[in-house]
């Protein structure tokens, strides 16, 4: 049942790819009208006035630009001019440094927080504020202290990566099944093997499920972080083909982005299934 | 053995009989656990106190299987928590061993009502968790070792690598029982054990709990519900008038012999005394008894009683003492 399930999606999924790529094709495949101008005028104004042809590449068109960068992903020729290989390892590697930073910092102190109740309700109004604020916020504030562009960066990821995790995890801890705690309790387990063996595991699968938030999230914030800051990176390629008016180098690192995002979002999904229990 | 006990006929509500004063007093050389005057009062709305129970006493022997009865709201599982260490008593302390308890304590074991495995460990896990927290410089084989012998004196070798989840509730409960009995605890405090359990396994692990406290001489408090349930297992059970202000109205001793057959309890002389004392008791004098108790009622010493045998006694040990053709 699944399977055919599975079959028919599927095949459902690849009809709609088909017309989407049909409709896309025709959209951008007609001429408009061309008016005459003057030849220098026309060479500043580029095919779109001369010949009516649409700037908007066509799927052929991207796929092409796709398959070149696929055949030479990493050539650096001078800052302007990298492969969208390399772009992307900057930006996986600032996500990583700033998300990885950010693991560092909320498990241990959402594990404090959410042990004493106290510390829970004290700390509660800063979280509550901090957290709507977009982390583009904080740009300035990063450049100014950390006179560091591609540091601000990364401090911007951490910082939109703190709160989900911070919160999840404080509400994990705080929620563990009071009878578990009895239970180390009544066998005399001292607070640090309780803290490994039981509420670490009790309050694991609500962590993970802040962790993917906080990497969806800072996959969102590291483009436009990017493309503040400039310099390196898949939000300062996409920035760079705008202006360059490469709308086939724009739509490719859109699908790459994706690409990319579904990969560290399936990666941490994975990694909740390991640790989330069956009751 | 049915010729050997008095045999009194009284119409009606068996009365409580004290006659027996050897069991009246328990000296305090045979006291194992002695709770001496606990209290336990929350703050209610308006600034007063509401006191659950105040001044209990009761003492209970090494080897002894205590039964606790009454109904919700009375402070059962308030006492059980206090003898484990989970809860601290608002007054009054309680001895066990001639020491006060402070907290919890690894000789105090607890099965609880809803079992409380940790789901994401194994059975072998959860059973070696308690274990290796009682011998926490034991090498890893003799931890597993003593869990193997633990999960099968529960009858449940072979499922040691099963998860909770995979287990059905009467296999849980009896990963709980295992467990605690790990630990090699000198008593043992049950809180509703089995209330969660269809019939037939709640049948099946009494028998399991019954075989291995007598075999093992532990020393048990556990609270029931179940008024069967109390006179198959315990000794002397202990009923608790209605909360708010419960008191230990009267510790009841069970005339049956320790050598118990749970299908035939029903035919053992004395049964049906007990069972009508005991449903009377949480029917009605569970109630009344709270309102006005006894002129002598002493708290420090709550009436010891032994139900004399009823009228269905006496047809159960007529029937009993003839060649019955069915059970021969």
């Amino acid at each position: 049942m699944t399977r055919t399930l599975n079959l028919r999606a599927g095949v459902l999924s690849l009809a709609l790819l088909t017309a989407i790529l049909l409709v896309w094709q025709v959209a951008v495949s007609g001429t408009a009208k061309t008016e005459a101008m003057n030849p220098e005028y026309a060479a500043l104004m580029g095919a779109t006035a001369t010949t009516g042809k649409s700037a908007m590449p066509g799927p052929l068109d991207v796929a092409e630009t796709i398959g070149k960068h696929l055949k030479d992903p990493f050539y650096d020729r001078g800052p302007n001019d990298k492969g969208i290989g390399i772009q992307l390892a900057y930006s996986v590697g600032r996500v990583a440094l700033g998300y990885g930073l950010a693991v560092l910092v909320a498990i241990p102190v959402g594990f404090l927080i959410g042990m004493s109740p106290l510390m829970s309700r004290a700390l509660d109004p800063y979280i509550q504020i901090l957290k709507p604020v977009s982390p583009l916020a904080w740009m300035p504030l990063a450049l100014y202290t950390i006179k560091d562009s591609s540091l601000s960066a990364i401090f911007v990821i951490f910082i939109c990566s703190v709160w989900p995790m911070l919160i999840n995890t404080v509400f994990g801890v705080a929620s563990t099944r009071k009878e578990w705690l009895n239970v180390a309790r009544t066998l005399e387990v001292g607070p640090i093997r309780r803290a490994f063996t039981v509420i670490l595991p009790a309050a694991a699968p609500t962590i993970l499920t802040g962790m993917r938030i906080s990497i969806g999230i800072a996959w969102l914030v590291i483009v436009a972080a990017e493309m503040l800051v400039g310099g390196t990176g898949i939000g300062y390629f996409v920035w760079n083909e705008w202006n360059n008016l490469s709308i086939t180098n724009v739509i490719t690192s859109i699908l790459v982005i994706g690409l990319v995002g579904m990969v560290l979002d399936q990666v941490l999904a994975r990694a909740q299934r390991l640790v989330t229990f069956p009751e | 053995m049915s010729k050997l006990l008095p045999f009194v006929r009284r119409a009606g509500r068996t009365a409580p009989d004290t006659d027996q004063a050897g069991t009246r007093r328990m000296s305090t050389s045979e006291k194992f656990i002695s709770i001496e005057g606990i209290a336990r009062r929350y703050p209610a709305p308006g600034g007063k106190t509401t006191t659950i129970f105040e001044n209990l006493w009761l003492p209970m022997r090494r080897g002894e299987f205590v039964c606790m009865i009454g109904h919700s709201g009375c402070g059962k599982t308030t006492v059980l928590n206090i003898l484990a260490g989970l809860e601290a008593p608002s007054e009054g302390a309680v001895i066990v061993d001639g020491q006060a308890i402070a907290g919890t304590s690894l000789d105090r074991a607890v099965i609880f009502q809803g079992h409380a495995l940790l789901p994401w460990r194994s059975v072998l896990g959860n059973v070696a968790y308690a274990v290796s927290s009682r011998w926490r410089k034991a090498p890893k084989a003799e931890i597993e070792a003593r869990a193997r012998k633990a999960i099968a004196t529960v009858g449940l070798a072979g499922s040691e690598h099963k998860r909770p989840s995979e287990l059905s509730g009467g296999m849980k409960q009896r990963v709980g029982i295992a467990r605690a009995l790990s630990i090699e605890p000198k008593i043992l405090l049950m809180d509703e054990p089995f209330s969660a359990l269809d019939a037939l396994t709640r049948g099946t692990l009494q028998d399991e709990v019954r075989r291995i406290c007598v075999e093992t001489g532990q020393t048990v408090f556990m609270i029931t519900h179940d008024v069967d349930e109390a006179i198959y297992l315990a000794d002397r059970i202990v009923l608790m008038t209605n909360g708010p202000e419960a008191k230990v109205a009267e510790i009841v001793e069970n005339p049956l012999p320790k050598d118990r057959d749970r299908t035939q309890l029903h035919h053992a002389p004395g049964y049906y005394a007990l069972r009508n004392h005991l449903i009377d008791f949480l029917v009605s004098r569970s109630r009344t008894m709270r309102d006005a108790m006894p002129a002598d009622y002493d708290p420090r010493h709550p009436p010891v009683v032994r139900p004399s045998l009823s009228e269905a006694d006496a047809e159960a040990i007529a029937a009993s003492t003839e060649p019955a053709p069915r059970r021969a």
